[in-house]
């Protein structure tokens, strides 16, 4: 009976391709083809120009609360871009970008912030779920989708986003142990952005990193930098073909920061040294990757004023319409739309009752 | 006396408890540093340090189930879930251990636990931030739910649910936090759990409401007596479970009318409860069926439409007509 160390043989990666200045490691550089390049710096800037318009819009009253994703677009630009469209993806509450590549229409997520049930939709091109606001829950249905896909047999994978602290969360724990024990083609992305709301990554766990938790679920887990897209995208790439060839899960820690507000209803000066915020900004995802695509010459200056300028004219085209939609959207009654295959005789009389009742609100209202 | 809002009342009541009682201690995510994201609990990390206000890791079964532990142990935890929405993964704590260990130990422990939750709707909020679903925890043997409707009485209830020897579920309606202020004396100030309150005199009609709705429900009283000479009776419930209706079936008995309102969804609701027992001890003297405002049984709407959705002042009105005129 002797004591002995146990045979725990995992090691887990960190993997950076892109430094903050803009330098690539030749070494590591996935050859990508040139209009798939600017195709991901095409998004990336979309990406914060949304960001920024949803800001500007949320502060004038336009739309509600929304939770901003500024400094996050290569940590989820970079995972989504190397899935396939018939890969399935379930989003957290801060990868609109992600949504957005996938398919999602940035009228729909305007009037989803807007608070129009409608936004939620999910277009027929993408097997997404819709946005999950319960921390961490989402995780496990993108495991169950991986069953069924392993149950039939089918050669596609799960993704799903989640946050540094979703992985304090009891569900997260049992979507690894399920992908884990299953053996299921699941991606498991955090979006480690060392906050939640006021919560420091310290507070959250003892584990010197998150990717290191995959190693008790008996999987691979990496750590990579999370604001280079090329270490993003080479990192999910790896796992979502170790996932469609039978391997099994993988958990990929992207290393990030939360730039802006955890939600516009937050006020981070509360909890959090400003000094932070510039570190992280010397490190920003878009402008590295702007250096990396000028010095290979796929990208001039000139283009991408030009991409500037695109994005600011689509963006405006996008308010207007979804502000348009609003106008003919907000019928009342469509509440009771979507609650079940066909409405029971109570809500039907709860529809005629809302109706009614609606109306002789505006009646009064406007007669005084 | 202070006027104060919602927010710096409760905050009061938590500050006062724990500075007499060192049992108490607060825990929950971003209750700490943040001072909890509608700030009830602002400044108290301060004033009693990081060990007593806890700003746990991002998991409700873990504040509740641990929180379970401390009270066993003789502490006097008070949880804050950060919405109400977001309850449902502690749920099973609270089913399976806060409720029921007093009776499993027979009596050797008990619980003496609150778990504070914004909860309703009409603040704009993204989905799983509305709700009102206090009838899940009334419906649950073991438990206590409360749920105050201004500054002064959220600070009273709240320190008897700390000092209640039992689970408590305290839900705070967010709507009223900062809606408006009243007087709080700085002194000691408790009201019992299990009592509803008169809030205004009448003899033609008998209101039950609670929470957010109090304020439309007096409107609508006012209304009625300045437009209609209808003269309701209101009663702000307090506490929804355990629920006692002696007060209120006394004003029925002298009204011999009833509206119950509520937020919450209509169905299976707390108003289906308070009809129930006004069948039982004053069906005699009811002159028409017993009338619900309520929430319809929907999943809440996002903001756009939740004006529609939400119980006003006007559909309280047309209610308390309509009941009188049948
Ligand atoms: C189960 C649950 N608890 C609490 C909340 C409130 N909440 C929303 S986001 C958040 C922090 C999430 O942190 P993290 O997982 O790191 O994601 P991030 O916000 O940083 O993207 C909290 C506590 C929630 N939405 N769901
Ligand atoms: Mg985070």
């Amino acid at each position: 009976m002797p004591k002995t160390p146990l045979p725990f043989s995992h090691q887990s990666e960190y993997l950076s391709i892109l430094d903050e200045n803009g330098n690539v490691d030749k070494a590591l550089e996935p050859e990508l083809p040139e209009e798939f390049l600017l195709k991901l710096y095409w998004y990336m800037l979309l990406g914060r120009r949304f960001d920024e318009r949803m800001l500007n819009l949320q502060r004038q009253g336009r739309i509600g609360t929304f939770p901003p994703l500024i400094g996050q677009e290569a940590s989820q630009l970079g995972a989504v871009a190397a899935l396939k469209p018939s890969d399935w993806m379930a989003p957290a509450f801060r990868e609109a970008l992600a949504e957005i590549w996938r398919g999602k229409s940035m009228e729909n997520t305007i009037l989803y912030y807007a608070g129009y049930d409608e936004g939620g939709v999910i277009e027929k091109s993408r097997n997404d779920l819709p946005l999950a606001i319960p921390v961490s829950s989402q995780t496990l249905h993108a495991v169950g989708i991986a069953m069924a896909i392993k149950y039939r047999g089918q050669p596609d994978v799960a993704m799903t986003f989640f946050g540094d602290g979703a992985t304090s969360e009891g569900d997260f724990h049992e979507a690894l142990n399920f992908a884990g024990v299953f053996q299921v083609p699941v991606i498991f992305v955090c979006q480690n952005n060392q906050w939640a709301i006021s919560t420091p990554l310290a507070k959250q766990t003892r584990s010197e990193t998150i990717a290191q938790k995959a190693a008790s679920y008996g999987f691979p887990g990496i750590q990579v930098d999370g604001n280079d897209i090329l270490a993003v995208y080479s990192a999910s790439l790896k796992a979502i073909e170790r996932a469609r060839s039978g391997e099994g899960p993988s958990l990929i820690e992207c290393l990030t920061y939360r730039m802006g507000l955890h939600t516009t209803a937050d006020d981070p000066t509360k909890y959090r040294d400003n000094k932070e915020v510039k570190m992280w900004e010397s490190r920003d995802p878009i402008s590295r990757f702007r250096t990396y695509l000028l010095n290979k010459g796929v990208l001039s200056n000139k283009k991408s004023q030009q991409y500037e300028e695109e994005i600011k004219t689509e963006i405006q085209g996008v308010v207007e319409r979804s502000e348009e939609l609003m106008t003919e959207l907000g019928a009342p009654e469509d509440m009771f739309a979507h609650q079940y295959d066909e409405l029971p005789p109570h809500l039907l009389r709860q529809r005629e009752e809302m109706l009614d009742q609606w109306r002789l609100d505006q009646e009064e209202e406007k007669h005084g | 006396m202070a006027k104060m809002t919602m927010v710096q009342a409760l905050n009061l009541a938590l500050r006062q408890e724990m500075e007499k009682d060192d049992r108490v201690i607060l825990l929950g995510e971003d209750v700490g540093v943040d001072g909890g994201v509608f700030r009830v609990s602002d400044g108290l990390i301060d004033r009693f340090g990081a060990e007593r206000v806890i700003d746990t890791p991002l998991a409700e079964s873990g504040i509740v189930g641990a929180a379970i532990g401390m009270a066993v142990y003789g502490l006097r935890p008070v949880c804050e879930i950060q919405f109400s929405g977001f309850t449902y993964f502690n749920f099973h704590q609270l089913e399976s251990h806060a409720a029921r260990l007093r009776h499993r130990s027979q009596g050797k422990y008990h619980v003496p636990m609150v778990l504070r939750a914004p909860y309703g709707g009409g603040v704009r909020a993204l989905e799983h931030h509305s709700e009102s679903r206090e009838a899940y925890y009334a419906h649950t043997p073991g438990l206590k739910m409360v749920i105050p409707s201004g500054p002064r009485n959220s600070r009273a209830l709240m320190v008897s649910a700390i000092r209640d020897p039992d689970p408590v579920i305290f839900f705070e309606p967010k709507s009223l936090y900062r809606a408006f202020r009243e007087e709080v004396p700085e002194e000691e100030e408790i009201l019992p759990l299990g009592v509803p309150v008169k809030v205004r005199e009448g003899g033609d009609m008998t209101l039950v409401a609670y929470g957010a709705m109090i304020p439309p429900s007096l409107e609508a009283a006012e209304a009625l007596k300045s437009n209609h000479g209808i003269e309701v009776e209101v009663f702000d419930l307090l506490t929804i479970s355990p629920l006692d209706v002696t007060l209120i079936a006394e004003s029925v008995r002298k009204t011999g009318h009833a509206v119950v309102v509520h937020e919450a969804h209509r169905s299976f609701g707390p108003g289906a409860e308070i009809m129930a027992r006004l069948m039982e001890e004053a069906f005699f003297y009811l002159e028409a069926p017993v009338k619900r405002v309520t929430g319809y049984d929907i999943i809440y709407p996002l903001f756009a439409r939740e004006n529609a959705y939400m119980p006003n002042a006007k559909r309280i009105v047309r209610a308390v007509r309509e009941t009188l005129a049948s």
